[in-house]
């Protein structure tokens, strides 16, 4: 019977190991795939157990925090916006059925707190729960409430804020926003309010025309390819034949010869196309790319909550080889398309001497025990134009803020330097189809000597202009941040 | 060498207090308020109890297996743990069991030293083991849970009739095979190439497999019927050496099972869920489904003690349900790990391989058969429920010995255990003597 014996443990052995087989299928090969199943409410219930770090202002604000409901076992967190809507953007939300967005979703590993296997087996050996971590962020809470009151007032766009030496984002605002303790109960209704998007984050999705902000890029590329000096000047008529069409000044306003600076304070049409012209199509790409249009801004938003700034045809960006009408890109018509971000980065590489830092919301990370494990080393992005270039665009940005469009955007004792925009945006849909529509911008910053702030305020489905709606955003954002800085 | 034995036991009982005590901790660790030195506590108690046994088998028992004990406390540690990890009020009560289990363990040793005589007996523990089976369906005493009838409650007393049954069984089978395996080898003769047993001898035989048909009719539960009639096979296999056999015996119960399944709703819901759990995900799948779920939670080495979901959290609705009797399997899979669970398998084949060892250095038929039946149908009662949770084969409500919660499972693989060292004793201590020195008994 010894024999029949020795095969009977033969047969089990045989059988624990298909155990083993399975057990492993189910725990680790196939784990992914089950995780993902519908059917699976586990990875979601794990979640809500875990407690998500808090997201601070730069002063300490709590924009976001997780309470514990219940307890013991059956503790589990939700998500409280104390601030409401005013950190809609850039914050976002994050709940387990309804997920994560904006900066909620980018820095979800570092506020869930997950750490390496190896670390994390440590932790259960010491029987430490996971938690998260706080991040403190940029943003200036007073700057961030005057943007979005005055945004309120002006009509629905956006306001960005770059430190420009460090790249630190101090507002993100977008109007209108939406409350994200609301997300839960509403998140559909949010999603199917097509009149006012309000999910839609403006300042990094609002993809817009530039109008004459745009000319800042363009007298870039002609200063620093060396096309023009200060002292060139080109003989600006009051209309220009463009590819069978006329291109105007406003009021159709005759010139002469003039030079960059005049040029730029009366924001003068066929000066900047005759420039831009001169340029070429290849330098003006080139200069546009190194302040970061054609790719998705280096921000820390999820890369498709955020989108790239170009000349778009089709919901496609055109390159340099395809057939595009530069006179008329030059002063920031055509078809480009432009974020408030993008915008915010030009004036901010300007303002740093010509180099571009990225820019960046978060500025520390804090484990759930106060110790600062991360902090934000501003990093340079590109360095688009030399610092003499800089300088000079400083100088006429200036001369517009002082004697021209844009005087809206002075701030008394303090030199501004800034550009208008006013694109005009007649027939379009979502302004309701108006004739009289515009998209008012104004970019700029402040102290023009040594700047402390650089800013992107824009509205759209406006007939006002850049000067009436946009600068005295820009002044009062600028002022309070200003001040609070000291 | 008769303490040099025991010594071996009371050394590998170190460990399993020592898991134990860090088991508690853990689970004391997690819910951070009460940590104390209460855990070691609990270890301490265990272990006082694990040595009171193992001082007891070293006067009654000097020579049985040194291993299965510790092994089993290994099992019996490790279940106390999950469960109190699940609910502290029913670690108690299955504490309270270990002891009964024990108290059980100790006078089966005590008065079953001669099991011969339960040869003498075979055909009332027959008849006795089938009445338990039958129970549950009796009127007044006979319980159905979740489909089965599995349990039977006469007044305060609750238990599940099966697991005692299945010893019962396994003793008669033992006992009957060991006269009749001559004859069953020797009368059988080949009828189209297939060697089949004599016809008279076969009666007994097939009255089991009638038996084990019976179950899926009367008491559903299709793992019980696998449980027995597997073991039924093994010892017919060990007994006669014919394969035949086990084939015919297998062709018949699937042959069985088939119709059954297609005919007995229960049973049939069974089959269906198992072969397609994603069909009614919230509702007859949920528990397999989520059983899987807890599983693929796990990983390699888990969420940690004390770390996994059983309930929905804010609620009191089950996540993975009978967390601590059916599924528990799936719990250790998720909160150990592959790595735990492979732990768990290789503690139940060290325990097949220690009863098989038994069954190799038995002298006797009767011990030979005893042993390699008991050993059997524990091991096939662990495939059948880890089997069921991982979706080898369809789940049914078999405990996992030792481990599950339960007082019938654990006090009757107490029993078992008894009975396997008492097996183990004799034949070590025969083995021990010089050749020849005593009269070979039996063949």
């Amino acid at each position: 019977m010894n024999r029949q014996i020795v095969k009977l443990f033969g047969l089990i052995v045989v059988l624990f190991a298909v155990l083993i087989g399975f057990t492993s299928y189910w725990s680790v090969f196939d784990a992914q795939a089950l995780k993902e199943k519908e059917a699976n409410k586990r990875p979601l219930l794990e979640q809500q157990q875990i407690k998500r770090g808090r997201i601070l202002a730069a002063d300490g604000t709590v924009l976001a925090r997780s309470v514990a409901k219940g307890h013991g076992a059956s503790r589990r967190y939700v998500r409280r916006y104390p601030e409401g809507a005013l950190y809609g953007h850039p914050i976002g939300y994050s709940f387990v059925r309804q997920g994560n967005s904006e900066f909620e979703q980018y820095h979800d590993g570092e506020l869930v707190g997950n750490s390496s296997e190896l670390s994390s087996i440590l932790d259960q050996l010491r029987g430490k729960r996971q938690e998260g971590n706080d991040i403190v962020t940029n943003i200036e809470p007073e700057a961030q409430r005057v943007a979005l009151s005055d945004l309120k007032e002006a009509g629905f766009g956006a306001v960005v804020a770059i430190e420009p030496r460090s790249g630190r984002v101090r507002v993100l605002a977008s109007n209108p926003s939406y409350d994200p303790n609301r997300v839960p109960f509403e998140l559909s209704k949010l999603n199917e309010n097509e009149v006012e998007s309000p999910l839609l984050d403006r300042a990094t999705q609002g993809q817009y025309p530039p109008g004459s902000t745009f000319k800042v890029v363009t007298a870039a590329a002609g200063l620093d390819s060396g096309t023009i000096t200060p002292e060139t000047t080109i003989d600006a008529p009051g209309e220009l034949d463009v590819q069978g069409q006329p291109l105007q000044n406003d009021f159709t306003a005759s010139f002469g010869p003039i030079t960059l600076d005049t040029a730029l304070t009366n924001s003068v049409n066929t000066w900047f196309a005759q420039l831009g012209e001169q340029v070429g199509p290849e330098t003006l790409f080139e200069y546009m790319d190194r302040f970061g249009f054609n790719s998705t801004p280096a921000i820390d938003l999820p890369e498709d909550q955020v989108y790239a700034s170009g000349i778009f045809e089709g919901g496609q960006l055109l390159g340099r080889n395809d057939p595009i009408d530069i006179a008329r890109v030059a002063i920031g018509q055509e078809r480009l398309a432009v974020t408030p971000l993008q915008m915010a980065e030009v004036a901010a590489a300007i303002a740093n001497g010509g180099s571009l830092m990225k820019p960046q919301i978060w500025s520390r990370v804090v484990d759930p025990d106060g110790r600062v494990t991360k902090r934000l080393e501003p990093s340079q992005y590109s360095r688009p134009i030399g610092k003499q270039t800089a300088a000079e665009l400083t100088t006429a940005m200036e001369g517009v803020v002082s004697e021209g469009t844009g005087t809206n955007a002075a701030i008394p004792g303090v030199a501004v330097a800034g550009k208008t925009g006013t694109a005009e945006t007649p027939f379009n849909a979502t302004c309701g189809g108006g004739a009289e529509e515009n998209q008012a911008w104004f970019i700029g910053f402040a102290p023009a000597d040594e700047p402390k702030i650089a800013i992107a305020a824009t509205v759209e489905c406006t007939t006002a202009f850049g000067n009436d709606v946009a600068a005295p955003i820009f002044r009062d954002v600028a002022e309070t941040i200003l001040n609070e800085g000291g | 060498m008769r303490s040099g034995v025991r010594n071996r036991e009371l050394l590998a009982l170190v460990p399993v207090a020592l898991l134990l005590s860090a088991g508690f901790a853990a689970v004391f660790a997690q819910e951070n308020a009460r940590l104390g030195n209460l855990s070691l506590v609990y270890g301490a108690y265990f272990l006082a109890v694990c040595v009171a046994t193992h001082i007891y088998l070293r006067l009654r028992l000097p020579d049985a297996d040194p291993y299965l004990f510790p092994l089993v406390a290994l099992l019996t540690a490790f279940g106390l743990v999950m469960i109190y990890r699940i609910d502290e009020s029913l670690a108690r009560d299955q504490a309270n069991w270990f002891v009964l289990g024990l108290v059980l363990f100790a006078l089966t040793i005590q008065f079953l030293r001669d099991y011969d005589v339960l040869e003498r007996y075979r055909y009332t523990i027959a008849v006795v083991g089938l009445l338990l089976l039958l129970a549950p369906r009796l009127p007044g005493i006979g319980q159905q849970v979740n489909g089965a009838y599995l349990g039977v409650k006469i007044g305060p007393l609750a238990f599940q009739p099966a697991e005692f049954s299945k010893i019962c069984i396994v003793v008669f089978l033992a006992s009957y095979l060991r006269e009749h395996r001559e004859v069953l080898i020797v009368g059988a003769r080949r009828v189209l190439g297939v060697t089949l047993p004599p016809l008279k001898h076969l009666g007994p035989l097939l009255v089991v497999w009638g038996a084990s048909m019976l179950m899926l009719v009367f008491i559903r539960d299709l793992g019980s019927s696998l449980m027995f009639f597997a073991a039924f096979l093994a010892l017919l296999y060990v007994a006669t050496g014919r394969f035949s056999f086990v084939a015919i015996g297998m062709a018949l119960f699937l042959v069985g099972a088939w119709f059954f399944a297609s005919t007995v709703p229960h049973v049939h819901d069974r089959v269906e869920i198992w072969l397609d759990p994603y069909h009614d995900p919230i509702g007859s799948g949920y528990q397999i489904l989520q059983s899987i779920f807890a599983q693929a939670d796990g990983g390699l080495f888990g969420k940690g003690f004390g770390q996994g979901l059983i309930t929905i959290p804010g609620t009191h609705a089950a996540l993975l349900p009978a967390a601590q009797t059916d599924t528990i399997y799936s719990l250790i899979v998720n909160e150990l790990g592959l790595f735990g669970a492979c732990g768990v398998i290789l503690i139940y084949l060290l325990i097949a391989a220690r009863g098989f060892k038994i069954a190799l250095l038995a002298d006797d038929g009767f011990s030979k058969l005893l042993a390699t039946g008991l050993t059997a149908v524990f091991s096939i009662q662990a495939f059948v429920i880890i089997g069921g949770v991982t979706r080898v084969i369809p789940l049914t409500g078999v405990t996992l010995p030792f481990i599950s919660y339960g007082g019938s499972s654990i006090v009757a693989n107490f029993v078992l255990l008894a009975l396997l060292l008492l097996v183990s004793d004799r034949a070590r201590r025969e083995a021990a003597l010089p050749r020849g020195a005593l009269a070979m008994e039996g063949t």
